[in-house]
């Protein structure tokens, strides 16, 4: 079927502005890629899952300028024992970069992987998979184009995180950033991101984690606040297997956290938790989509926004629950705590199930603070801006607590402590 | 201490006038009571004082050690040493009791001047009124009253304010939803803080509490305004005849 117009054209222009990286063992797999973009088009306004974000900036060909952020501030995660391995405006810097060497974890990078590769059989597989039901052509997009990133596998119970940190520093800058992480059985990892990595981020990770295995993944997205960024996770999770994922959100001018999970073995466990703290020019979606496609799994959505002075939030959060998933334990929900009635959320969840034997459930609220936590919070002598952070860092702890290692739980609380202190001045 | 003179309150959102002309003196070293029956404006003479919203004073003044109060912030008149015991303590998810305690202190000693508690000497202080009010470190780790039971939500008021050693303690109907042994429990905490420079002034619809809890003063309020004042024997005279003789009495 033709593409409108109009799509046609943006998409024509984007990919006039790219060049196809010469990938060895990817080439297929990115050609392949380029036909998926030219045949769903890239994202326009008039798509159902971009009614709420406007697509235009992350599709158009240059990337809108972003100025860098000059507070001084200590990167999260400083106090974690991590190997650590860091891109700058996309492009990986070995030398702020540890050895890519870590017991039971083979790593490396994208560009420079041999002919034959692990990761052939996930590179854009995991993605043209998430592209059914609800297409995501900036994912399709970044498997054809990415010009850097890591391969990931992981073989055993890893000694420490793998840390991947996104530096910025040219405010034009344009990154497409592919990973592929493949948990073997029963083997374990935890991946940090952080870093607000360029003036326009276009990441996908595709994640294979076998039976038994489990992933963690915390994420800091942040920073500079005129940044933009789409990002996009599929994950693929076998019987027995965790995956585990938070993100936090501060600044930034658009970003939109796609993730994408089919829970394909029985007893596997899946939960995606986010927190987003938004103020002033701030755009943040988060749109999640959970397949059960097996028994007795388990996965949990939890989604916490705090906005203010016109900020936007978005969460589009949906449960498919295949045929025969039976015993599916399915939970989602998603809150705002808007700070003034010029800030916005937008809520869209969606249950579609067809399987009898299932518990699922969902709930999206919206609020402002507390009027009698923050009464009873004064009247024992802490000044209204320190309560109203308090109340803030309360309301958001639904969702930091999905983060299972307590230090990681900290880092994280320290950074929106941070943040608030900063924006009361 | 506490000075209240010609208090006449009215709801910001209607015209409906709560207060009506109250006048009070609590010395410090004393204990005050007020009895009335429901409606007689004893929450919100409590709530005005604390500075809660919604409330208009549209005459008379209220001073704390000489200092008006009324024109304070809720916060204000905490770091100058007015405590309410709340009648119905707010529970706030996601704030450890114990984070919300050491923040509250260190905000009063800052707006004061003073130099912050140490995490050590705040452990060891909490510890030890904890021990007395019988409240365990499983408590003191929960968020804010989440999942209290009604005794322990009042013993977490009274632990507050031991920690925040307050000049002026107000107590609205700290005996509401206690047994017996709950309220004995709460008394001593009360008791315990009771010295030459404290001031309480203590609300409650029963004598029961003015047992554990001996008034130097008894006021009754109705409709209002403080209709009689007297000592103890006050309280035990409602707790025999109820209100209706003494509303008669000044009608």
């Amino acid at each position: 079927m033709a593409l409108p117009q109009i799509k046609q054209d943006a998409t024509d222009a984007r990919l006039a502005a790219l060049t196809l990286p010469d990938g060895g063992w990817s080439d297929t797999a990115r050609q392949e890629a380029v036909a998926r973009v030219r045949n769903m088009g890239l994202p326009g306004a008039r798509d159902e899952y971009w009614k709420y974000t406007r697509p235009d900036t992350l599709v158009q060909p240059d990337a809108p300028k972003a100025a860098l952020f000059e507070a001084e501030e200590t990167p999260v995660f400083g106090e974690v024992d991590r190997l650590k391995i860091v891109f700058v405006d996309g492009v990986f810097d070995a030398e702020a970069s540890d050895d890519l060497a870590m017991e039971h974890v083979t790593i490396d990078r994208l560009a420079d992987a041999a002919d034959i590769h692990w990761a052939k059989d996930l590179y854009g597989v995991l993605e043209t998979r998430g592209q059914t039901p609800v297409h995501r052509p900036l994912a399709a997009l970044n498997t054809a184009f990415a010009t850097d990133g890591v391969l990931i596998h992981v073989t055993g119970k890893a000694p420490k995180p793998v840390s991947l940190i996104y530096r910025h520093e040219s405010e034009t800058s344009d990154a497409i950033l592919h990973h592929v992480v493949k948990v073997e059985s029963g083997a374990e990892l935890t991946i940090l991101e952080n870093g607000p990595a360029a003036a326009r981020f276009n990441k996908c990770m595709e994640i294979d984690i076998a039976d038994g295995g489990v992933l963690h993944h915390v994420r800091a997205q942040g920073r500079d606040p005129e940044r933009r960024a789409a990002t996009a996770m599929f994950v693929r999770l076998g019987s027995e297997s965790v995956f585990k994922s938070f993100t936090l959100t501060a600044n930034g001018v658009l970003t939109r956290n796609e993730m994408v999970v089919e829970l394909t073995g029985d007893d596997a466990i899946a939960h995606v938790a986010g927190a987003c703290v938004g103020d002033g020019d701030f755009h943040h979606d988060d749109t999640v989509f959970i397949t059960h496609d097996a028994l007795n799994c388990e996965s949990r959505q939890v989604f916490k926004k705090v906005l203010r002075n016109g900020a936007t939030g978005v969460f589009q959060g949906k449960i498919l629950v295949k045929e025969g998933a039976q015993k599916t334990d399915g939970y989602q929900i998603s809150q705002s705590l808007l700070l003034d009635e010029d800030s916005q959320f937008l809520a869209k969840p969606e249950l579609e199930i067809y399987a009898d034997d299932v518990a699922c459930s969902h709930g999206s609220t919206s609020g402002a603070i507390d009027e009698e936590g923050l009464f009873y919070l004064r009247s024992r002598g802490i000044e209204e801006g320190p309560a109203t952070d308090l109340l803030t860092l309360a309301f958001l702890a639904e969702a930091v607590m999905e983060i299972e290692d307590e230090s990681l739980q900290d880092e994280i609380n320290g950074r929106v402590e941070a943040w608030l202190t900063r924006r009361r001045g | 201490m506490l000075e209240i003179k010609n208090l006449h309150v009215k709801l910001e959102e209607e015209d409906k006038q709560i207060l009506k002309g109250v006048d009070l003196s609590v010395e410090a070293g004393k204990v005050h009571a007020i009895m009335g029956p429901n409606g007689s404006g004893k929450s919100t003479l409590s709530y005005v004082l604390s500075g809660r919203d919604g409330y208009e004073v549209t005459e008379g003044e209220a001073t704390l050690e000489g200092e008006d109060i009324l024109d304070m912030e809720p916060e204000e008149r905490a770091a100058a040493g007015l405590f309410l015991a709340f009648q119905y303590p707010v529970e706030i998810p996601g704030v450890g009791n114990m984070t919300f305690l050491r923040t509250a202190v260190n905000s009063q000693r800052k707006a004061r001047g003073e130099e912050e508690m140490s995490a050590a000497d705040f452990l060891k202080m909490i510890r030890a009124k904890a021990k007395e009010l019988k409240i365990d470190a499983d408590m003191l780790k929960r968020p804010v009253n989440v999942g209290f039971s009604g005794g322990e939500k009042k013993r977490n008021e009274i632990l507050q304010m031991a920690m925040l050693e307050p000049k002026m303690c107000i107590l609205d109907e700290t005996d509401s939803g206690l047994d017996v042994d709950a309220m004995k429990l709460v008394a001593d905490g009360v008791n315990a803080l009771r010295d030459a420079g404290r001031g309480f002034l203590v609300i409650t619809h029963y004598q029961r509490l003015l047992d554990h809890i001996k008034p130097d003063v008894v006021h009754i309020m109705a409709d209002g305004r403080i209709i009689k004042t007297g000592g103890p024997e006050l309280a035990l005279e409602v707790e025999n005849n109820g209100y209706a003789d003494l509303l008669a009495e000044v009608a």
